[in-house]
């Protein structure tokens, strides 16, 4: 907001009375960036202090915080028993307890780390805005719903029950449960719709308020919701689920006071809090001091490739850590991809407990003593006007990204608190999927594949494969039979390894899946896919270590695979995306690769889809990979022969997989000089490679060689802004720009006969 | 005394040189960016990341488009070991991505003692699998 002009100084009980005036007679509660960009903790309450100073039994809060962390656990398991939307069956929720002041304390240990660490936001919303309103107010017994990542979340589909807990009258802390519900009511079925031009194609966007008095659901505002989302069953099962398990924490976080009392839960998650803080502090000092920097480059905007810049300079002085992001792509007034900050954040922190120090407490406290710094309308930092109903892909990426620059400050100290480790995978490869089920049920949602993305390579050992997302180390994949049960997608190949997409090195990638989908009994149905890394490599690897390949979606249109079936059971040898596409054996079918960005399709009965999850990437110089290993990838079928030679440059019997020791090193010794004898010294090759700016060819958003300037195409020209000035890209409607092609084609052919 | 920066990078604080950790080269000033002290090749992705499916019928086939981006390899001068790779667009300037502050390193080991192998981060316990004792 800019300041008034000719702003005068008011003499203090007019101004007293204009800042009440102006309080009372607030337009719109909007997001609170006071309260949306501030990510540490807050400071002690006078409670807690006392409460602090009087000292506490270092073995009773030991012992508190395993009793929180089973009740957390308990709810967290009856979620996901309950939970009627898939992302609950495989673990895409979580359970917290925060301090009576908002802060995010604890989390069910196999919890989303980042639902967690944006609840906080519309939990301090509540405490600022609803506690005092004499409309609203806050009280024993209510529950909060939200969902607006605007005002806290990583995005639009997930839910939130957040109760306060009082005690005696006293609030003493609040509890939540958050799930990926998908739906909601979007442009598009399943509550991410890549097709959203704006937050208002984005669905229900639910600012906190209160749907739950005296510990029973509002009827009326429960049909409200039913009635703004296509699946209504969905809505109330899970609003159930969610309040039930809070309850049921309510009852044991009561149950640990009625023992310990009220002090003793207070003091433990305050000083839980506070201990982690200091331990981060500590971690960082340990680091050297310095800078390390990654660039990310994203190469989608679901609607159309174009490259995107994510810029980061990570650097430690003493106990300091600064997380730099300026420099970074410009906002899309028109595209999806775009998240606002406070999410952006919450992803940081997930990534740093996910892959740098796993063995930290899950809560926001790690993120408190980090300071991080972006441009503001950058696509990480976005207005809340922009759409941000895919601000997945930017999240991927900060779950990922401090992973590098973190392994190489870290790699030289003498003691290690996890793996060193190469990128995650960090896509959402999986079916999105909406439309009339086989029971005649409207509905809209994701597949768990999303669960199977493959673990970067470590130090010491090959990644793990399809190990689980990039945003959840406990998230599990779930069964096919179950969403078969429930949909009419039929699973005719799943959950083999992609062979060949491979993020090679001396220790290579963990491989994802492929996912073949087709559809059955159903008159209306359709699948989207949200991926970038169709023309860019998405995961990085490590010291020398390649990244993933870049994927693509396939698709059989124009047959139905059942009707084939029935002739001919035989006709498809193996279900692999490779044989299917090589091969074509289906005669009559459109083949087709395309991005794995695809917006919503109508899908006929037997046509064919398939993605698969990608590689994590590889650790280390090809060279080194221990030959043994190569034969164990060509054993297990994970790899062709040619890329062990090419690639792995291993002398062998194809038969028997009886490695030539010798030849090897020689072929490899034999390679190294050719990589010495056709390598440039590093001046000579910028000279002659460095270009002043981005190929004119090249769609590009972001910084180039100076982090100051921004450039971007909006309305189809390139321009260059002042990061400190961004505006939001104005991208053309790629259907237009298709036609606007073969327009100009018919127009040279027609020229052409003349 | 050494420090050890990555797998195949060191910091010899005594010279205050990057040195290869695998032939001992002495790459370049460890106050400088470490790349200037190696060759760089600019690798066309396809030759990596090779097309999986056929050319002739797809214009996509798990290759990254190599009018987006490129692959820097860096290798060693002396042993041609690739220490390290950057996917760029095409031109984009490489990125000094290390850049240490040489001495408060010195300060910060004057008490260590060397590491002459890095230690590997303690493995996660698992489900169904009993850990006894701790790796910390």
């Amino acid at each position: 907001m800019n300041e008034p002009l000719n702003k005068k100084a008011l003499p203090k009980e007019e101004q007293a009375l204009l800042d009440s005036f102006l309080a009372d007679n607030r337009l719109f509660l909007g997001p609170d960036p006071e309260v949306m960009r501030n990510h540490s903790i807050a400071p002690r309450t006078a409670r807690e202090d006392e409460i602090l100073k009087k000292g506490l039994d270092v073995h009773q809060v030991h012992h508190i915080r395993g009793l929180i962390n089973a009740a957390l656990s308990e709810a967290f398991q009856m979620v996901n028993q309950m939970g009627a939307a898939p992302g609950a069956k495989w673990g895409d929720l979580v359970t917290g307890i925060f301090t009576n002041s908002g802060d995010l304390a604890m989390i069910a240990p196999h919890g989303i780390i980042a639902f967690a660490a944006c609840c906080f936001y519309p939990i301090k919303f509540i405490i600022k805005y609803w506690v005092d309103d004499p409309t609203v107010g806050v009280k024993d017994g209510d529950g909060f719903i939200h969902n607006d990542a605007r005002y806290g979340g990583v995005h639009n589909t997930d839910q939130s029950m957040m109760m306060p807990l009082f005690y005696k009258g006293e609030l003493v802390c609040w509890l939540s449960s958050t799930i990926h519900e998908g739906e909601n009511g979007a442009c598009e079925p399943g509550g991410m719709p890549a097709a959203a031009e704006s937050k208002y194609d984005e669905g229900i966007k639910m600012s906190p308020f209160k749907v739950v008095e005296n510990f029973q659901l509002k009827r009326d505002l429960v049909t409200f919701l039913q009635n703004s989302v296509r699946d209504p069953k969905l809505q109330l099962e899970d609003m159930k689920v969610k309040l039930h398990a809070v309850m049921r924490l309510r009852d044991r976080i009561v149950a640990i006071m009625d023992q310990y009392g009220k002090d003793a839960v207070m003091g433990t998650l305050r000083s839980h809090l506070e201990d982690v803080e200091v331990e981060m502090r500590r971690r960082i000092k340990e680091l050297p001091d310095g800078t390390t920097r990654v660039n990310a480059f994203m190469d989608s905007s679901l609607r159309e490739n174009c490259i995107q810049k994510i810029s980061l300079a990570l650097t430690v002085k003493g106990d300091r850590m600064i997380l730099d992001f300026r420099g970074s792509a410009p906002q899309f007034l028109n595209r999806a991809v775009n998240t606002n900050i406070a999410s952006f954040k919450a992803a940081l922190a997930t990534g740093l407990l996910q892959n740098i120090w796993p063995d930290l407490p899950h809560t926001m406290a790690v993120l408190s003593p980090i300071e991080i710094v972006s441009d503001r309308n950058s696509i990480l930092d976005a207005e809340g006007e922009m759409p941000q109903a895919m601000s997945l892909m930017p999240l991927f990426k900060a779950c990922v990204i401090w992973t590098i620059p973190m392994n190489k400050l870290n790699y030289s100290l003498p003691h290690r608190y996890s793996a060193v480790i190469a990128q995650q995978y960090d896509q959402a490869a999986t079916f999105i999927y909406g439309g009339l089920t086989q029971h005649g049920d409207v509905t809209g949602n994701f597949c768990s594949d999303i669960n199977g993305m493959g673990q970067g390579a470590r130090s010491d050992c090959d990644g793990e494969h399809s190990i689980s997302p990039v945003f959840g180390f406990m998230a599990d994949s779930g069964e096919h039979e179950i969403n078969e049960e429930d949909t009419p997608i039929i699973r005719l190949g799943a959950q083999r390894l992609a062979k060949d997409r491979i993020g090679f090195g001396k220790y290579r990638g963990g491989m994802g899946y492929e996912q073949i989908a087709t559809m059955r009994n159903s008159n209306l149905w359709g699948f989207m896919t949200g991926c970038e890394g169709s023309m860019f490599s998405s995961a990085q690897g490590l010291f020398g270590g390649y990244s993933c390949p870049s994927y693509q979606l396939c698709k059989i249109k124009g047959i139905n695979i059942f009707d084939e079936l029935k002739k001919d059971p035989k006709i498809i040898d193996k279900w692999d995306m490779l044989s299917l596409m090589n091969e074509q054996p289906i005669a009559g079918g459109k083949y087709s690769t395309h991005d794995m960005g695809m917006t919503f399709e109508l899908c006929q009965e037997g046509e064919i889809y398939m993605i698969c999850q990608g590689s994590g990437g590889g650790y280390g110089d090809v060279l080194e990979r221990d030959p043994q290993l190569v034969m164990k990838d060509l054993e297990e079928d994970l790899m062709s022969h040619d890329l062990a030679r090419d690639i792995y440059k291993v002398v062998y019997d194809e038969k028997t997989l009886l490695v030539d020791e010798e030849a090897t090193a020689a072929l490899r010794a034999a390679y190294r000089k050719e990589r010495i004898a056709r390598g440039k010294p590093f001046d000579q090759f910028c000279q002659e490679w460095v270009k002043p700016e981005p190929p004119a060819a090249l769609p590009y958003f972001g910084s180039w060689d100076n982090l100051q300037e921004i450039y971007a195409t909006t309305a189809g020209q390139r321009i260059k802004m002042d990061s400190d000035k961004l505006q939001g890209a104005f991208m053309l409607n790629p259907k237009d720009l298709r036609i606007a092609e073969l327009e100009a084609q018919v127009a040279a052919l027609s020229a052409a006969k003349k | 005394m050494n420090v050890l920066i990555t797998e195949y990078l060191r910091i010899n604080l005594d010279t205050e040189n990057y040195e290869c950790r695998r032939c001992g080269k002495v790459l370049v000033s460890a106050r400088e960016n470490y790349k200037k002290g190696l060759l760089v090749y600019d690798r066309d992705p396809r030759e990596i990341h090779k097309p999986l499916l056929d050319t002739s019928k797809y214009e996509r086939t798990y290759s990254p488009n190599p009018q987006w981006c490129r692959i820097l390899e860096y290798y060693c001068p002396q042993c041609g070991t690739m220490m390290e790779v950057e996917y760029v667009p095409p031109g984009h300037p490489p990125l000094h991505d290390i850049e240490l502050d040489i001495d408060a390193l010195k300060v910060q080991w004057k008490d260590r003692p060397e590491v002459k192998e890095v230690p590997i981060g303690p493995v996660p316990p698992r489900r169904g699998h009993h850990h006894h004792g701790h790796s910390h």
